[in-house]
């Protein structure tokens, strides 16, 4: 086991961000943003060649926020990183502001790929990763999505296209929380066994623990490795993470907590501390 | 008889052309590669040609990740499904982010023929044309055809292009230039002005001749952008001219007619006949015979230009 302390702080700072953001913005996502708190400070903040000096840099890594919901994660995990400053996560939603309900790629620095409507932002990924093997680059292109979003059709025409293709530069992470809008998976529309099913669509399937930073870079240990073949972690985890009255309560997907609720949540996550 | 032209054929050869000057230029295609011609491009540059099978939603959403890294994907399939099934692929990861796709949809209008009302996209302009940043071009024959495929891919941003599968007579010279946003006036006149875009801008011309020879002058203006459209030309046209018919392969609603409707209600009404597809699906059937059924035919064009100047 590594020494994460440095990256648990970060996402400490990173949720406590999400819950200040969604309690000025008063709507939001905040389940499916904590749910993918380690997986996106691991990427942004040790794994992924990224400039926020020169956000469009050619030959960067990739990072496609397919369940694009989940902006407020994307969007603080971008500011603590200075692709933008960090008075902007207060304007989220707001007339005029930068930050869109959904990622913009277009007004926002370091945003990759425009999404929201879900499961085209895994396709999109597939384009990235296909014009980086086209040139010859060795850009690698990254994936979040949903449990729930794996029921959108497109995700599956998705998937046999990066397997058709042999797009093993390319790692998407499935954020398994097991709940969405109108309940858990298996009572809305059922989608397990999905390691089953990637398999079958020619992946390779790796299950994690999606709030373990070691189990995650080990993870992209293995993708990085893994040739001829396109990788899928899926990575357990818990919606609302960190919260205490958050965690695994579909209702949290899309309410933003009240002034106290997010004074309560930040108390428990032990307050903002640098370094 | 004139020289006749499908202009997928032309859109193939074209891509062919672009494919040499042009190294980031890719084609996607959802099986259909024979069909649109996109097989063209595939046969000489196959490493930047992708299949992405039978799935129009992902063909859209892989063309747009592949503009972000640089390319200028031309991504095919028939009009109804690229325009219809992946509409709102096109809206959220193409036109929202205003995108560097081209989308070049084949099999348009009722010429589709035997196949029948499932593959005859009579809508695709109307949904095209309803999308922020959504260049719609609609050429009227080969020529102009690979004018505009020459054009979309030097513009920097989504176009959809409609093409239709039957071969159509030659309306334009060799040395002919497509400008996007320019109508082009085809034959001078005073009375009446006949506005079409695609294959019946042959009928047009062809109206034209058949109201001259009753002492009618007939304007005829060929408009390929259906977005952003000619104004001047059109509101020129309402000043000089008692009125106006619009003639296109698609729904009378949403199309040509509705675009060259706005443009007059807000700058200068006038008398005005649309010819189209009345709001209704087609059927199996020769094309030729089924542009007749429908009203798509000179008679009906001349008809509807007589009804104005009997006003």
């Amino acid at each position: 086991m590594g020494n994460y302390s440095s990256l648990e702080n970060t996402a400490k700072n990173i949720r406590i961000s999400i819950i200040d953001m969604l309690k000025e913005a008063k709507s939001g996502h905040p389940g499916g943003s904590l749910s993918a708190v380690e997986i996106l400070t691991a990427l942004y903040f040790k794994e992924m060649k990224v400039d926020p000096q020169n956000p469009n840099w050619a030959d960067r890594d990739r990072f496609v926020l397919s369940k694009g919901h989940a902006a407020p994660v994307l969007y603080a995990v971008l500011a603590e990183k200075g692709f933008f400053p960090k008075e902007e996560l207060n304007k989220l939603r707001k007339i005029d502001a930068m930050l869109q309900g959904h990622p913009d790629m277009k007004g926002t620095p370091g945003v990759d790929m425009t999404t929201g409507s879900l499961g085209q932002g895994l396709a999109a990924a597939n384009g990235m990763a296909l014009a980086g093997k086209l040139d010859g680059k060795d850009y690698r292109v990254y994936a979040l999505i949903g449990d729930g979003e794996c029921q959108e059709g497109i995700i599956w025409e998705a998937a046999m296209l990066a397997a058709h293709y042999k797009l093993d530069n390319i790692t998407v992470f499935l954020d398994h929380n097991g709940l969405q809008i109108d309940g858990a998976n298996e009572e809305v529309m059922d989608i397990e066994p999905i390691d089953e099913k990637f398999k079958s669509f020619g992946w390779h399937v790796i299950k994690i623990d999606g709030h373990s930073f070691d189990q995650i870079f080990k993870s992209l240990e293995e993708a990085k490795n893994t040739k001829g073949k396109p990788t899928i972690v899926i990575a357990k985890t818990v919606k609302g993470k960190g919260v205490s009255f958050m965690e695994d309560v579909a209702g949290w997907h899309g309410k933003a907590p009240n002034e106290e609720e997010a004074l309560k949540a930040i108390e428990e996550l032990g307050g903002r501390k640098d370094g | 008889m004139a020289n006749m032209i499908a202009t997928r054929d032309a859109y193939g050869e074209a891509l062919r052309e672009l494919g040499n000057k042009n190294k980031d230029i890719v084609v996607l295609d959802a099986d259909l590669s024979g069909s649109t011609k996109t097989a063209l491009f595939k046969e000489a540059f196959p490493e930047r040609f992708f299949n992405v099978g039978i799935a129009e939603q992902n063909l859209i959403a892989t063309a747009a990740g592949l503009a972000t890294a640089g390319k200028i994907p031309f991504a095919s399939t028939f009009a109804v499904f690229a325009a219809g099934r992946a509409f709102e692929i096109i809206r959220n990861s193409v036109c929202y982010p205003k995108l560097n796709v081209k989308i070049a949809a084949t099999h348009a209008g009722l010429t589709v023929g035997e196949d029948g009302a499932t593959h005859q996209a009579i809508e695709d302009l109307s949904l095209m044309r309803s999308l922020p940043n959504m260049v719609v071009l609609s050429p009227a024959d080969g020529i102009e055809a690979k004018q505009c495929i020459y054009k979309a891919a030097e513009y920097n941003g989504p176009v959809y292009i409609r093409l239709g599968r039957s071969k159509v007579p030659v309306v334009f010279d060799e040395d002919y230039k497509f400008e996007i946003g320019k109508g082009v006036e085809l034959v001078e006149g005073k009375d009446i002005t006949l506005i079409a875009t695609g294959i019946m801008v042959e009928k047009a011309l062809r109206a034209a001749e058949g109201l001259e020879k009753e002492g009618i002058s007939a304007r005829v203006i060929n408009i390929s952008t259906i977005k952003p459209i000619d104004k001047e030309i059109i509101i020129k046209a309402a000043k000089e001219t008692k009125g106006i018919v619009t003639i296109e392969e698609h729904s009378i609603i949403g199309g040509l007619g509705s675009a060259v409707a706005e443009v007059l209600v807000e700058n200068h009404p006038t008398y005005m006949e649309r010819v189209g597809v009345e709001d209704t699906f087609g059927e199996s059937g020769d094309g030729g015979v089924l542009l007749e059924k429908y009203g798509l035919s000179v008679s009906n064009i001349m008809d509807k230009a007589k009804r104005i100047l009997s006003k």
